[in-house]
């Protein structure tokens, strides 16, 4: 019996060929025919061989399939290779946007705390002399001083709440980074639900056939972009308002 | 003066809310995107439009098409306030009839002269 026949048999009646096989064996062993026997013996056992190489057949179809769908999957391939390293700058410039908003806060309120103490002290001494002025125990020289003295708080504390004023505006610019960081992390998050999306996906096709997400990509490419982080591609930018200003002219404003 | 101020982040909206009190503004209204904006532009009185580029909903380059294609208001000033600064993103909104644009982070300085270079043309 040729290997093609042995398949077609076992491919049509798979149990009675086995049977014909057993009472073969049976038959040569009565008789003594050894070498028939061994020959009937190794005919069974191909049975078991061939079902073998059609199940990891079968295994490698499917391996490869996944691994092809796995390959042609350019969004996951560039979340890998472009996303993820973008992830890691933007939030690296979060944590610097954080820390200088946090220290121009620091720097404003170390700066302006002199100055109210300074308001605060010059006021209290020229509130004593007002009292006493007040009171009538004041002589005419201690006036002129005090007269002198409140002229210069009046223009102290002209010069110093301007300054404060100043610093307290510096302090309110400063939380603009909420703003920032928060439009980079919506970035990030939006990144690891994507992410999160092909796992399961990937999940998926390793159990059965695999299909892509198209139209998560397409949505993307809606979206605005935020705010330019360092190292990170973001194609034709401006580099700040003075180039934003000369755009503008260029195109007539 | 009637002033719309409109962004996601209500920080951003309460730092431009105190430059413009600085600078005498006091009238000043919020909205958190263009979907909330517009009907209250189209409710009327607004003298000036300040917003954000990159919001959910809709977006401020979507709220100044709108606002420019609305009869009653298409001759209001938009100053817009945004982090996005790509070049095509700027000529769009120039394109869109934006009278001013302003890149974040911002300093209290580059808003006030452009807030005033809006109002000197729309006086001219």
């Amino acid at each position: 019996m040729s290997a093609g026949q042995q398949e077609s048999q076992e491919m049509t009646q798979p149990g009675a060929s086995k049977i014909e096989l057993a009472r073969a064996l049976l038959r040569n062993l009565e008789e003594g025919a050894e070498d028939e026997a061994s020959d009937t013996i190794a005919q069974l056992a191909g049975f078991r061989d061939n079902l073998l190489f059609k199940e990891v057949g079968r295994m490698t179809r499917e391996l490869h399939e996944s691994l092809k769908s796995f390959v042609v999957d350019s969004q996951l391939t560039n979340i890998a290779t472009h996303e993820m390293p973008d992830a890691t700058e933007r939030l690296q410039y979060v944590i610097d946007q954080t820390e200088q908003a946090a220290n121009t806060t620091l720097e404003a309120v170390e700066s302006a705390l002199p100055v109210a103490d300074e308001l605060r002290g010059e006021a209290r001494a020229l509130a004593e002399k007002w009292k006493q002025f007040n009171s009538s125990k004041m002589s005419l020289d201690d006036f002129r001083a005090m007269n002198s003295e409140l002229g210069d708080f009046l223009d102290a504390t002209q010069h110093n709440s301007e300054a404060l004023h100043a610093k307290l505006t510096e302090i309110l610019m400063a939380q603009g980074f909420q703003d920032l960081t928060g439009q980079i992390i919506r970035k990030v998050i939006t990144m690891v639900s994507e992410v999160e999306i092909k796992l399961i996906e990937l999940v998926r096709i390793a159990g059965t056939d695999g299909q892509s997400a198209e139209d998560i990509q397409e949505e993307k490419a809606k979206n605005a972009m935020g705010p330019v982080v360092p190292n990170v591609e973001h194609g034709d930018v401006v580099s700040g308002q003075d180039d934003v200003d000369d755009l503008l002219s260029s195109l007539g404003f | 003066m009637k002033i719309l101020v409109v962004d996601d982040f209500s920080t951003m909206r309460r730092i431009i809310k105190n430059l413009l009190r600085d600078l005498g503004f006091t009238n000043t209204h919020e909205a958190d995107d263009g979907t909330t904006a517009l009907p209250m532009l189209q409710g009327g009185g607004f003298d000036f439009l300040i917003t954000d580029w990159n919001m959910p909903g809709m977006q401020g380059i979507d709220l100044l098409k709108a606002v420019r294609a609305d009869e009653k208001l298409a001759s209001l000033p938009v100053l817009m306030v945004t982090a996005e600064s790509k070049r095509e993103q700027i000529v769009e909104a120039a394109q869109a009839g934006v009278n001013g644009y302003v890149v974040k982070p911002f300093t209290a300085g580059t808003l006030e002269e452009k807030i005033n270079k809006i109002f000197e043309r729309v006086a001219a």
